[in-house]
């Protein structure tokens, strides 16, 4: 397999979030400004290659019926070390982040990748599969929460370049909805002319 | 590709077992590694927020204090909590001021917020920080302002009625968010009774 294709199918073709539709209840909700969006994508990277690479070392030990309960406890085990690490070394990201991280361990996109990817793909395969989504992912939350910030607040990574108020609407939970759709048509426009 | 084990009951259970096993095993070394880093962030940021409120200082001295029971407002709103976090602050053995670690569970989001308010010895407000909240982006999260956390300062609750003026108070809330407003004075005005009670016990001597 071409792994530079491999890498480079999780930013647009098979994007998470714009294509795949994948882990949308975190992309939504924590993407109210583009830190929040590049530091939740960056904990879902990490999860989602730490994964990948387990389950694909283990896979031919794990008998085929209980496969789906051993991936989702290897992979709360990788969530719940992203939680303890960030607790003590990003206090101020944690807080901010709070209860999306633990709700990282029901992304459909990180189960998704260790049954249909990981459970059949060799090691360097799966490890590099894991990056390109994760890395994609990140993409999408953090341009995601790009346009949020721009458009909510007058900012973008906290840096203000409008004064007074701005349209308040997309910092809120309708305004995820309304830019998610726009970004979606304009990847699938990109998608056909290319 | 490597041959798969077959689903026996006896391989089912041994492969979770073994799963499971090192699972917790890697999770409790990692929460011993991250123990003493969390305690320590949390110490900073509650020091952080304390320097913020008070007038510079040499040392601490925590201590609880118990929230005075008034019977006018039925002691809503407590929760289960019946005391406040005090933290004396001292300069050359003097006392300079108190900061109270205190609360309240009537914003707009079900979650507590909690604020840190510096009381200087008279109980003059030097000022207020907001250290926990989770308002509504662009609203209510205006309680941590300056703006806001501004109008307390220098203030005495002793003359300064710490109610929005809508309900008949001196504070100014902020707009479309009386309610986060509302929450905040709710918080000081309970920081400042137990300051009170704290006071005719002789606590700043």
């Amino acid at each position: 397999m071409n792994q530079w294709k491999n890498f480079t199918k999780g930013f647009i073709k098979e994007n998470a979030v714009f294509v795949l539709l994948l882990g949308l209840c975190p992309t939504l909700a924590v993407t109210s400004s583009a830190i929040n969006g590049l530091g939740m994508g960056l904990a879902t990277t990490f999860v989602l290659v730490a994964s990948n690479m387990v389950v694909t070392s283990v896979k031919s030990f794990i008998p085929d019926k209980v496969r789906i309960p051993s991936f989702i406890v290897i992979i709360a085990s990788f969530v719940t070390i992203v939680e303890l690490v960030m607790q003590a070394y990003t206090p101020a990201l944690f807080d901010t982040l709070g209860i999306f991280i633990p709700l990282i361990v029901v992304n459909c996109l990180v189960l998704g990748r260790a049954e249909g990817f990981a459970s059949k793909q060799s090691f360097l395969s799966s490890m590099i599969d894991g990056l390109g989504m994760g890395l994609g992912f990140t993409f999408a939350l953090t341009l995601l929460g790009s346009v949020r910030e721009m458009l909510g607040n007058g900012s973008i990574f906290d840096v203000k370049f409008a004064t007074g108020d701005a349209i308040l609407i997309f910092i809120l939970q309708p305004g995820a909805f309304i830019v998610l759709g726009y970004l979606i048509a304009l990847i699938n426009k990109l998608r056909k002319t290319t | 590709m490597a041959k798969k084990v077959k689903s026996s009951f006896i391989n089912m259970v041994l492969t979770l077992t073994i799963i499971t096993v090192l699972a917790s095993l890697a999770l409790g070394s990692i929460y011993n590694l991250t123990l003493e880093p969390i305690a320590a962030a949390k110490k900073a940021a509650r020091e952080r927020a304390i320097k913020l409120v008070l007038p510079s200082f040499d040392s601490l001295n925590s201590l609880m204090v118990k929230i005075p029971v008034d019977p006018s407002l039925a002691e809503q709103g407590n929760g289960d909590q019946d005391s406040l976090e005090f933290h004396r602050a001292f300069e050359n053995g003097k006392c300079i001021g108190i900061a109270v670690s205190t609360f309240s569970n009537q914003a707009y989001d079900p979650t507590q917020i909690q604020i840190m308010v510096g009381f200087l010895p008279d109980g003059v407000i030097d000022s207020t920080v907001v250290t926990q909240q989770k308002e509504t982006p662009g609203l209510g999260t205006k309680m941590t302002g300056a703006k806001f956390n501004g109008q307390f300062a220098g203030k005495n609750p002793a003359t300064f009625k710490l109610f929005v003026t809508k309900d008949g108070g001196q504070v100014d809330a902020i707009t479309a968010s009386t309610i986060s407003s509302r929450a905040v004075c709710d918080a000081l005005r309970r920081a400042y009774r137990t300051f009170e009670s704290f006071e005719k016990e002789g606590g700043t001597e």
